[in-house]
């Protein structure tokens, strides 16, 4: 489909955040359309993570000027837990433990939310398994990680698959996949980045905010945006991101500067 | 963090007052109140006696300062020791039972009424210094298993009560367990006879309701050989702007390969958010290991009470005995709680276990403080204790002392302790996944629980979770 066809799921104007007083974000632009995908690339310190945590609503960025509309709708207006609920899913880069619960049951409890927040009835224990089994199967997994407690003494790697396993099952409309690709080797890059290109659909659509551009040799992004001191420097297609690849970050600030 | 905070414990819902006629007797303690209790009761002599020495040796001590709490000094003088409803006659069936009290333990999830009983639990249901009522007493009965309130064994089973009666905690052990030995009101009796495993959870639910009264019930169970018995306490309290005392002595003898489960739930009022009110809980529990093979095990959830003071422990006399001690003590507000365990390991070959979880939040100061002793003989005994914390907000604390003390070198002993805090990410993230910041901070704290909370029976897995407003966690697979 042409992208002037579809609609935007995400539209972000003017966009300015900081945290602890510091601003990060210094007037982000971006309209992402369903069925696309998006790479945010910069070098550290660049606002990258700044922009996904903001998207998710994360309680320590405060938003101090610009808007974001998420089909339609403020998405400043919304809690995190909404955000999720109406579709929004962020891949962390640093998931976090939580002692005690066993993924399957994080999961269930995080999709019943959802589906009650959608008006579809909740699912018990039996059917959640059934439709485990069924998106793992749909991107090449197995239910190892289901069992133990949930990202506890888990492995970079695990951590990651973990990420997008959830993603498959809450079916997200907009996933934002924060350096989902840190801390991976090539192998487990390959599983996950396989996945998420699996769960590639016209209806939704996915934002990878990454370092490099190797991820992308596996999800082909239709638009590339370079990030540099909390504004987006350069767009282009995803020859873009082998040309960073090629001239370093260095090459954008010097653009950007001229 | 405060919206955090506020989750973590809902309001109290127990704090009615039973509008019924009490029989007090005046405030303050001295021999003629002793006396005046113990023929209430209807008491033989010895423990009338009992009860005197206790009180004069109680004239000697002073009341303990060592505890990890602060409250104003307690006047004894002021305290009403014995308060009960009003009866007509002695009842001779729980038909008879004042439809009050019916209604007010209905309230609070013990039904009493034949029809509407717990399947597989019988209750003794304490309101004040009285047991009012005991269910599936013939049951048991039929079983040789004696069920009943205390009162009624002193009266009934004077040879057994007079045989083990202090003799885990003698009256000398400490101020409160003297103080509770002199005036003690009622509690709960239960004697399982050789080779009989209880078919029923016994269970004692413990009511407080007079004002500026206190309650010093006694438990004592008596585990032959070869017996196994799961008991379950439960209990709470009105709102009241006064604190109340509540000093508790509880007993458990387990002979030859027997097994005693003692599971407790503590929901006294903890007193208001500035610290007005609430119950001090200063109770001493007490578990022997008497026989070869033998286990005691105590689980507790402690969330209510203005102060805990309360130290669980076993006694493991017996070679190859087994002591356990599960733990979940919550501190929000003002609330303070000093409590652990105490495992005295004198036999060869004796295990034990200590798993214990504080979770503050508020201004609430949470502290572990344990005993494992090893003694000469002991000769492979080994010891295993885990001590975790969780911090809700900045102003609460968690503090452990742990103490050991090892004689004999054969032994192996193993201590974890962590401290966490629920942070911002671990709510953001669950957040993230579509869970509200409620249903997140409970999930948190239940799966930081969850060791404790898998070792308490079904009906009370339930009740914790609930007390900590916490939703079930049906793990899957």
């Amino acid at each position: 489909m042409s992208a002037a066809a579809a609609a935007p799921i995400l539209e972000v104007s003017g966009l300015h955040a900081s945290v602890e007083g510091r601003e990060i974000l210094r007037g982000i632009d971006l309209v992402v359309r369903l069925g696309e995908v998006h790479a945010i690339m910069g070098p550290n310190g660049s606002g990258k993570s700044t922009l996904a945590q903001v998207l998710a609503g994360h309680p320590a960025y405060t938003v101090t000027a610009g808007s974001i509309r998420y089909g339609g709708r403020d998405l400043l207006e919304m809690d995190p837990e909404e955000r999720a609920q109406e579709g929004v899913f962020l891949a962390f880069q640093y998931p976090v433990a939580i002692r005690g619960i066993t993924n399957a049951y994080f999961l269930r409890s995080a999709l019943n939310a959802v589906r009650k927040h959608r008006g579809l009835p909740e699912l018990d224990p039996l059917e959640f398994m059934d439709l485990l089994a069924e998106k793992l199967k749909s991107i090449d997994s197995d239910d190892s990680l289901m069992n133990r407690p949930v990202n506890d003494g888990f492995s970079g790697g695990e951590k990651k698959r973990n990420e997008i396993l959830q993603m498959a099952v809450l079916e997200p409309k907009l996933a934002v996949l924060d350096e989902t690709d840190s801390g991976l080797d090539i192998d487990a890059l390959r599983t996950v980045a396989g996945a998420v290109v699996k769960l590639r659909r016209p209806d939704n659509a996915t934002i990878v905010v990454t370092h490099y551009q190797r991820i992308l040799n596996y999800i082909t992004p239709d638009h590339v945006h370079v990030l540099s001191g909390g504004r987006i420097v350069l767009s282009g297609g995803k020859e873009l991101a082998l040309e960073l690849e090629a001239r370093g970050y260095d090459w954008v600030r010097g653009e950007a500067a001229a | 963090m405060t919206s955090i905070e506020a989750q973590v414990l809902q309001p109290y819902k127990y704090g009615f007052v039973t509008d019924i006629e009490s029989e007090v007797v005046p405030a303050g303690l001295n021999e003629d109140i002793i006396r005046l209790i113990s023929a209430k009761k209807r008491e033989p002599a010895f423990m009338t006696e009992w009860r005197l020495k206790a009180y004069r040796h109680w004239l000697t001590m002073t009341e303990p300062a060592w505890a990890n709490v602060k409250h104003p000094p307690i006047d004894y003088q002021s305290i009403v020791y014995y308060a009960a409803p009003k009866q007509a006659k002695a009842l001779d069936s729980l038909e008879q039972v004042d439809p009050k009290l019916v209604e007010t333990f209905e309230k609070l999830g013990i039904p009493l009424a034949e029809q509407k009983r717990l399947a597989g639990v019988a209750v003794d249901a304490v309101f004040d210094s009285v047991s009012v009522a005991t269910t599936f007493k013939e049951t048991l009965a039929q079983h040789g298993i004696v069920f009943c309130s205390f009162s009624e064994a002193v009266r009934e089973h004077p040879d057994l009560v007079e045989r083990y009666l202090g003799s885990v905690v003698p009256y000398t052990d400490n101020y409160f367990a003297a103080l509770n030995s002199a005036v003690l009101s009622d509690g709960s009796f239960a004697y399982i006879p050789k080779g009989v495993r209880c078919p029923l959870e016994l269970s004692t639910y413990f009511r407080i309701n007079a004002a500026a009264s206190g309650q010093f019930e006694r438990t004592l169970i008596v585990a032959e050989e070869g017996s196994y018995v799961s008991y379950l306490e439960g209990c709470s309290a009105p709102i009241r702007d006064a604190n109340q005392l509540h000093a508790a002595v509880v007993e458990l003898i387990a002979l030859d390969d027997a097994q005693i489960k003692y599971s407790t739930v503590q929901n006294w009022y903890p007193g208001d958010e500035e610290g007005r009110g609430g119950i001090y809980n200063f109770v001493t529990k007490r578990g022997k290991c008497a026989g070869r093979n033998s286990k005691i095990s105590w689980t507790q959830v402690e969330t209510g009470s203005a102060i805990t003071w309360k130290y669980p422990g076993c006694i493991l006399q017996g070679d190859n005995s087994i002591g356990e001690f599960y733990s979940v003590a919550v501190t929000n507000h003002r609330q303070q709680a000093d409590t652990g365990t105490k495992m005295i390991h004198i036999g060869k070959n004796t295990r034990s276990t200590i798993v214990s979880k504080g979770i503050s939040a508020g201004r609430g100061q949470n502290t572990y403080r344990g005993l494992v002793r090893i003694m000469k003989g002991a000769s492979g005994a080994r010891n295993y204790s885990q001590c975790d914390s969780m911090l809700i907000g900045d102003q609460c604390g968690a503090h452990t002392f742990p103490y050991i003390d090892v004689r004999n070198s054969t032994a192996i002993m193993e201590h974890e302790a962590s401290t966490s805090k629920i942070g911002e990410d671990q709510i953001f993230y669950c957040r993230q996944r579509g869970l509200s910041a409620e249903d997140a901070t409970s999930m948190i704290v239940n799966g930081f629980c969850k060791e404790v909370f898998r070792e308490l029976p079904m009906e009370f897995a339930v009740e914790a979770q609930r007390l900590l407003g916490i939703s079930l966690e049906g793990s899957v697979g």
